[in-house]
């Protein structure tokens, strides 16, 4: 048994007294995401996803497109981690169909569907353009097939396609605008398209300028990483 | 068998606001109390210190800091005919999880329910007849009133350190605050936060059509202070990062901020953390409780035997524990009998989105509470004679920030979700969207309660609670009220594009994310038949339990929670201090 004069008796109960805690592992930082290599996504399933972000947020005079801006790369990693596994989720139980009130009930992870929904949108490319997956085609082509998706006009094998497409639609603007550090938004692409200063924590010296452009240059959590 | 530990004066389950407040009082009163904490230590600097926490992905959208529902979820149903499921993913309920509870994450909305709420049977029944309940609804008094409880918000505004101005001193309206407030016997201890570009433009724009706009009442510090504990606060540095976030900069009222770095110097004090507590234990006869059960970080199980129990978990949890102890006759829906469980009530959301053609109002720069309210359509604020229902809620617009992956959906109605249309419009909308948005008050009603679910089951085999809700016929008339109101100060706002939001018209769900408030299913009252905890939060079968939190509600205001749990826990931490301790027993005999 270990006991701290003020501190924390681990040997049993976790029983915390006598003044704030003497240690504790702290929150840190997440692990920079570098680009090197993909840790779920196979080279295809790159391609697509990078089509698919591309079509989502296309490069325009706005900003870079969500190629470039790094959202493959930034849903590989949560896909390979506690998202992709649904570490969060309530799993237990008989999945059921319920009413549209109660909500998701998919036995899938957000991994699992990926790999299921990616592989049966190529197949289906494949099938009705003359053997091409989805990224080799058309942005006109791509467009009208995520239409499709988006209705729930286009089967996609077991996998519900209007809720795989809100999935992507959802992780791709999440990699688009999610700070840096997580592989997406490059250069701060997304925050500077819209003038969100990041990570800021202090506004308390322009509060009273009501109405006016701040120009206030973003900063990000991964600049304060040495 | 179970472990055993040495037995405590008082036990308490759940270290958020309403276990740290009662902590903080039974420790001074000199008894010797135990915590039981079913998530981790928390602290400002260790947990979310500004160098971590501005960070959307992991506390907004993955909400890092809140209770998965891997480790405990509700199942949900509209109705008693339809079979509920588990929510499995993220949802509207907010449940806190590790040392702070929700006191952690919230936004810091600091109110104090209308005296009407206290009353609205008796009131509603003077002032237009018991007609004006319709079929099925079950409102009572809570059987304390405002005056019973000034002050303890008083007292938990002190301690909280509440930004706000006054609307009633004494009587006498004060300029520029609430002037439907309930008397209060002095001010907030700050002074309100500053006002931002669209609540300036708010409240104008109310002024001008004969509203009484006011600050909301803050739990975000508007300069430094210091609580009557001794612990200090800082300045809110306006970030933008409160609700789903701790606060790095010691600037948000919670038990972090504001009472643990006291609580934790007593002698008399400690916490087990990452142990949950599986039930309540009972005496032979059910008339006391023994202590309590828990299961440690290791799985190892105990027992943690006490004189008092204090059950403070969330709401919806203190409902559960009191099923799974069998404390409390449940509900029936059909006999209409039985108390835990009866009157849940949730919170009628309205309002309208507005778009403005050519503003900058620059969202990324707010706090949880930076709001400008009106409350001239709340509780029974205005005649309701000529109005089929009973009720209404505040009206606000609220700067709270200016998050990128949250606001993607902010654009005007009929743009595309995706491709550059919907990139020039998100990148116009970011600088010129915001919304009038509508708490309305939440009433009881026999249809909609809460009980164990028959199949689905916790990681440790011990059933869900299940919600059964939907609107009911006085929410929906009410909000439809609200949201024309809305779409009145939305254009009176000099909005572009003003889009109602009346979310009422179709069935609830929870998916919807519209409020976390949920209320009820452990109410006080007058009536045992009627109630499952007396007038001071003590259970009418178990008098050695005290159950705190919203579950103590008998209905809902038309407003954020926390002031109201925080005034009744510290009511309720009186009764225990100033009677129970001298004469164990029922404080109430019937």
């Amino acid at each position: 048994m270990v006991l701290m004069a003020a501190g924390i008796a681990v040997a049993k109960a976790r029983v915390i007294f006598g003044g704030m805690p003497w240690f504790k592992d702290p929150v840190v930082l997440p692990e920079p995401v570098v680009a090197d290599g993909w840790k779920f996504f196979t080279a295809q399933e790159v391609a697509a996803v990078e089509a698919i972000a591309d079509r989502l947020i296309p490069s325009d005079e706005l900003s870079i497109g969500g190629k470039e801006a790094g959202c493959a790369l930034f849903i590989d990693r949560q896909l390979s981690g506690d998202y992709g596994r649904a570490a969060t989720q309530y799993r237990l139980g008989e999945f059921k169909p319920g009413t549209p009130s109660q909500g998701p009930q998919i036995k899938d992870t957000p991994a699992e569907r990926y790999r299921a929904a990616l592989k049966s949108l190529d197949d289906h490319c494949k099938q009705n353009f003359s053997g091409k997956p989805f990224n080799a085609l058309s942005p006109e082509q791509q467009d009208g097939l995520l239409k499709q998706l988006e209705a729930g006009a286009l089967a996609l094998g077991r996998v519900d396609s209007k809720a795989f497409f809100n999935l992507v639609l959802q992780n791709v603007r999440e990699g688009f605008f999610a700070d840096p550090i997580y592989g997406g938004n490059k250069d701060m692409a997304g925050w500077k398209m819209l003038g969100f200063p990041g990570a800021q924590y202090d506004f308390r010296d322009v509060i009273g300028r009501q109405g006016e452009d701040l120009k206030i240059i973003p900063i990000s959590l991964i600049s304060r990483k040495s | 068998m179970a472990l055993k530990r040495a037995k405590a004066d008082a036990v308490i389950v759940g270290l958020g606001w309403a276990g740290s407040l009662m902590a903080n009082e039974l420790t001074q009163a000199g008894l010797n109390v135990v915590a039981i904490e079913r998530g981790a230590w928390r602290d400002t600097s260790s947990d979310f210190p500004t160098t971590v926490d501005t960070d959307e992905l992991r506390f907004a959208t993955r909400r890092a800091l809140m209770q998965p529902p891997a480790v405990e979820t509700l199942t949900f149903r509209n109705t008693s005919d339809q079979t509920a499921l588990p929510l499995r993913d993220w949802n509207t309920y907010q449940f806190g999880i590790g040392v702070g509870g929700a006191g952690t994450h919230w936004n810091g909305m600091t109110w104090r329910f209308l005296p009407n709420d206290f009353q609205t049977y008796t009131n509603t029944v003077e002032r237009y007849g018991k007609s004006k309940f319709l079929e099925g609804m079950q409102v009572q008094d809570w059987g304390v009133t405002y005056a019973d409880l000034e002050p303890f918000y008083d007292k938990f505004e002190r301690l909280a350190g509440t930004s706000g101005r006054a609307g009633n001193i004494q009587g006498k309206i004060q300029e520029g605050g609430n002037p439907f407030e309930g008397p209060r016997n002095r001010d907030y201890p700050l002074p309100p936060l500053e006002r931002t570009r669209v609540a300036t433009i708010f409240d104008k724009a109310a002024r001008e059509l004969g509203y009484h706009p006011f600050p909301v009442p803050a739990g975000n510090t508007s300069g430094a202070y210091v609580n009557p504990l001794g612990v200090h606060m800082a300045p809110c540095t306006y970030c933008g990062y409160c609700e789903f976030f701790g606060c790095g900069n010691w600037s948000k009222s919670s038990p972090q901020a504001c009472i643990m770095p006291a609580l934790m110097q007593r002698k008399n004090f400690s916490v087990i953390t990452e142990s949950e507590v599986l039930r309540v234990n009972l005496a032979e006869d059910r008339k006391t409780a023994t202590g309590v059960t828990f299961v440690d970080h290791d799985n190892n199980e105990w027992e943690q035997p006490a004189d008092i129990v204090v059950i403070s978990a969330y709401q919806m949890d203190n409902v559960r524990l009191m099923l799974l102890s069998g404390i409390g006759k449940p509900y029936n829906r059909e006999t209409g009998e039985g108390v835990v469980g009866r009157n849940y009530a949730y919170q009628t959301i309205s309002g309208a989105s507005i778009f403005f053609e050519n503003e900058r109002l620059n969202p990324f720069i707010g706090a949880g509470a930076l709001a400008q309210a009106i409350d001239d359509f709340n509780s029974d604020n205005f005649d309701h004679s000529n109005h089929d229902f009973i009720g209404g809620g505040v009206a606000l617009v609220h700067s709270t920030n200016g998050r990128p992956i949250g606001l993607s959906n902010g654009v005007p109605p009929g743009t595309p979700r995706w491709g550059s249309e919907w990139k020039k419009a998100y990148q116009h909308a970011y600088q010129n969207y915001n919304s009038i948005y509508v708490m309305g008050n939440s009433y009881p009603h026999r249809d909609v309660y809460l009980d164990l679910d028959p199949e689905y089951k916790d990681r440790f085999g011990r059933p869900l609670l299940r919600v059964t809700f939907d609107w009911i016929e006085n929410d929906k008339r009410s909000a439809k009220f609200m949201a024309d109101k809305s779409e009145e100060l939305g254009h009176a706002m000099g909005a572009k594009t003003v889009v109602r939001s009346e979310p009422t018209t179709r069935p609830f769900s929870p998916m919807d994310n519209l409020s976390s408030h949920t209320t009820g299913g452990a109410i006080i009252g007058d009536d045992p038949k009627t109630s499952a905890l007396n007038r001071y939060l003590q259970s009418w079968d178990v008098h050695n339990t005290f159950v705190v939190g919203a579950s103590a509600f008998a209905n809902n205001g038309g407003y954020n929670p926390t002031g109201t749990v925080g005034a009744t826990t510290l009511w309720a931490a009186e009764a225990i201090k100033s009677q129970y301790l001298k004469s164990p027993g029922p404080l109430v005999r019937i």
